[in-house]
């Protein structure tokens, strides 16, 4: 091809060669583009946080004015004493300053908490958001698979009707009246569970360590959000591993694997399951996004220290660091659940491997 | 006669996807026309807090004794327009778009797809309660346009797949060699072969968008007042409604109410799939 071409262009081609080797690494490109997300997410949230009504020393004014009764004047001189941030330097200054301590690994420390840095803030919310919900997608996920093949292998019987009722029940019905009900119900009227001692990530007192008595009471702290995560997702992993399960039954490789006198739980398992089974983890990363998205709602019901809460706290104090901070890391927890999913999704399927 | 009837056959032959279509109904007019017949009951009763169902009020009292039917009955009509508008707003975004980048191509194609992917990486509900601080007192519309603008990519990514099969079918090939023009081609040929598609997920925007919008006014995040679904829910546990036996009636409501509309939705879109596909159908 190159030879019908003029010289002339060959020059330009060479310095773009390096461009265009890492446009071809998959890779990389990925990277790339998870980098370029990530920026762009950045950007948006920081002009978008700045242009809500209300500036975070109005928002602190206002408390100090609603719940301890401060004069106006009173309130802004506290306000006033607690805040020493440039409000006034422009939205461009500012934005850079960010992006610079934002490359050194700076989130930049809290309005509120005085001198708290972001950082240190996540990193006290997000492992309990990170815990909760993935315990609650790993068990949603194996459950639903295996209901889902067994609602498969008897479609049509009363446990599959009944199955199938409650599994688009429970996902029509938003989750956080799910989590209402179950207070409601277990909590309160039923009295099953303490709900007020199971508020919060963990008992006042306990030190995080690797002991049983540890891992018991973060589970115990962690069951009612985790009992609402599980409702409320796994009916669409049952209904769908039902139909793949179905169509994959279908196939021929099946009727070989039969033929050829295979064991019932091999074809069960390496045949039938796992084929099965892989569309459903390109939902699994999407799910995750939604879920770490969404848990602002739960974790309000529970009272559960994610980093759902933090966001929440923020959003009313006007703490644009926190608040960044908190997209930031939920974007990234979505970039990354899309990174896994691929590579699992190749492990499992060597047909896509790259 | 025989028509009507043919219709009626066809509505009731999905028994589930029927009663969800009773559901919506019912909720549309209960929550359009009901506050015509429904007096809504704002007069403070202090010696009736907290009363249960009886013939007098039908859902109890709530926590200064007023009655909570009436408060179910005016608090619909918000949710549902809200609902509505944005799924109509997300919607047709997503079928422009997706038309428009499956049969534009080239720059255009990867320009949409790119901003599809960008608007589905940032993380929707966070956004949306950081967003909904730009919403004024009460002001339906701007909610409605705040939660359509931000929730079209994963149907545009959907419709862009379907437009770009379904233009090398047969008869849109046909509709070429004749010459019959793109408009022609795109209205008459590829949107009616979507029409059930985008009908059913219409309705699944309404959906994302009640469980958006009430989760944003529960959490006091829309300064929204008055009679709302989502405004109980929001006051019912901030009065601390749950921790009372006797206030089950007032917390429960709403969540029912928002939970059957959900349901009626859902359920309808059963039906909706089978009027559509007539090959889902067995007899008729």
């Amino acid at each position: 091809m190159s030879t019908v071409q003029p010289a002339q262009e060959e020059a330009p081609q060479k310095t773009s060669s390096w461009l265009q080797r890492i446009w071809r690494n998959y890779m990389l490109r990925r990277v790339a583009a998870a980098l370029f997300k990530i920026w762009i997410v950045i950007t948006l949230t920081f002009f978008i946080v700045r242009l809500m009504p209300t500036n975070p020393i109005d928002a602190y004014v206002n408390e100090l004015m609603d719940q301890y009764g401060f004069s106006y004047e009173e309130a802004k001189d506290q306000a006033a004493a607690l805040f020493n941030i440039d409000l006034d330097s422009s939205l461009w200054d500012q934005y850079v300053q960010y992006m610079a301590n934002l490359l050194h690994g700076d989130l930049g420390t809290s309005y509120r908490s005085k001198g708290t840095p972001v950082i240190k803030m996540i990193a006290k919310f997000l492992p309990w958001t990170l815990f909760s919900v993935g315990v609650s997608l790993l068990i949603s996920f194996t459950l639903g698979i295996l209901l889902g093949m067994i609602m498969a292998y008897r479609r049509e019987s009363l446990l599959d009707h009944t199955l199938s009722a409650l599994a688009s029940i429970f996902s029509a019905i938003p989750n956080y009246l799910v989590g209402m009900m179950i207070l409601v119900f277990l909590g309160v009227q039923w009295k099953i569970f303490p709900i007020t001692k199971m508020r919060g990530s963990m008992s006042p007192g306990m030190k995080p360590a690797f002991t049983w008595a540890f891992i018991k009471d973060i589970f115990y702290h962690a069951l009612l959000p985790i009992l609402t995560y599980v409702l409320t997702t796994i009916g669409t992993w049952m209904l769908a591993m039902k139909s793949s399960t179905i169509s994959t039954l279908g196939e021929d490789y099946i009727t070989v694997a039969k033929a050829r006198g295979l064991p019932e739980r091999r074809i069960v398992t390496a045949y039938v399951g796992r084929n099965a089974s892989l569309p459903l983890f390109t939902q699994l990363a999407i799910s995750i996004g939604f879920i770490v998205g969404g848990s602002a709602l739960i974790e309000f019901i529970f009272v559960y220290q994610g980093v759902g809460q933090l966001l929440l706290s923020s959003i009313n104090t006007r703490d644009y660091p926190v608040m960044q901070g908190v997209f930031l890391v939920i974007t990234i927890a979505v970039i990354l659940a899309n990174f896994l999913a691929d590579f699992v999704y190749g492990w499992l399927d060597p047909r896509i491997r790259i | 006669m025989e028509s009507l009837r043919r219709t009626f056959r066809l509505l009731t032959y999905n028994k589930v996807g029927f009663i969800g279509l009773l559901g919506v109904i019912f909720f549309v007019l209960m929550a359009f026309v009901g506050p015509y017949f429904v007096p809504l009951d704002t007069k403070t009763k202090v010696d009736k807090i907290y009363e249960p169902p009886s013939k007098t009020f039908w859902l109890g009292t709530d926590s200064e004794g007023r009655d909570i039917f009436s408060q179910i009955v005016h608090g619909g009509k918000d949710v549902l327009v809200v609902a509505f508008l944005a799924g109509i707003i997300s919607t047709t975004i997503a079928v422009v778009l997706g038309s428009l980048s499956a049969l534009a191509g080239g720059g255009v194609d990867g320009l949409i797809m790119a901003l599809a992917d960008i608007v589905l990486t940032i993380p929707q509900f966070p956004l949306l309660a950081v967003l909904a601080g730009l919403v004024k007192f009460n002001n339906v519309t701007l909610l409605a346009v705040i939660l359509g603008v931000l929730s079209w990519p994963a149907l545009t990514r959907a419709i862009r797949a379907q437009v770009l099969s379904l233009r090398e079918r047969e008869f849109v090939e046909a509709a070429r060699a004749l010459d019959l023009g793109t408009k022609h081609i795109i209205l008459k040929e590829i949107l009616p072969n979507m029409m059930s598609y985008i009908a059913i997920n219409l309705i699944f925007a309404m959906t994302a968008a009640i469980y958006a919008q009430v989760g944003l006014v529960f959490l006091g995040l829309v300064p929204f007042s008055g009679h709302n679904w989502g405004v109980m829910l929001s006051l019912a546990w901030t009065r601390g409604a749950i921790f009372f036996k006797d206030s089950l009636w007032y917390i429960m409501s709403p969540v029912a109410a928002i939970a059957l509309f959900q349901l009626s939705l859902i359920s309808f879109t059963r039906l909706l799939e089978e009027i559509f596909n007539p090959r889902l159908r067995t007899s008729v």
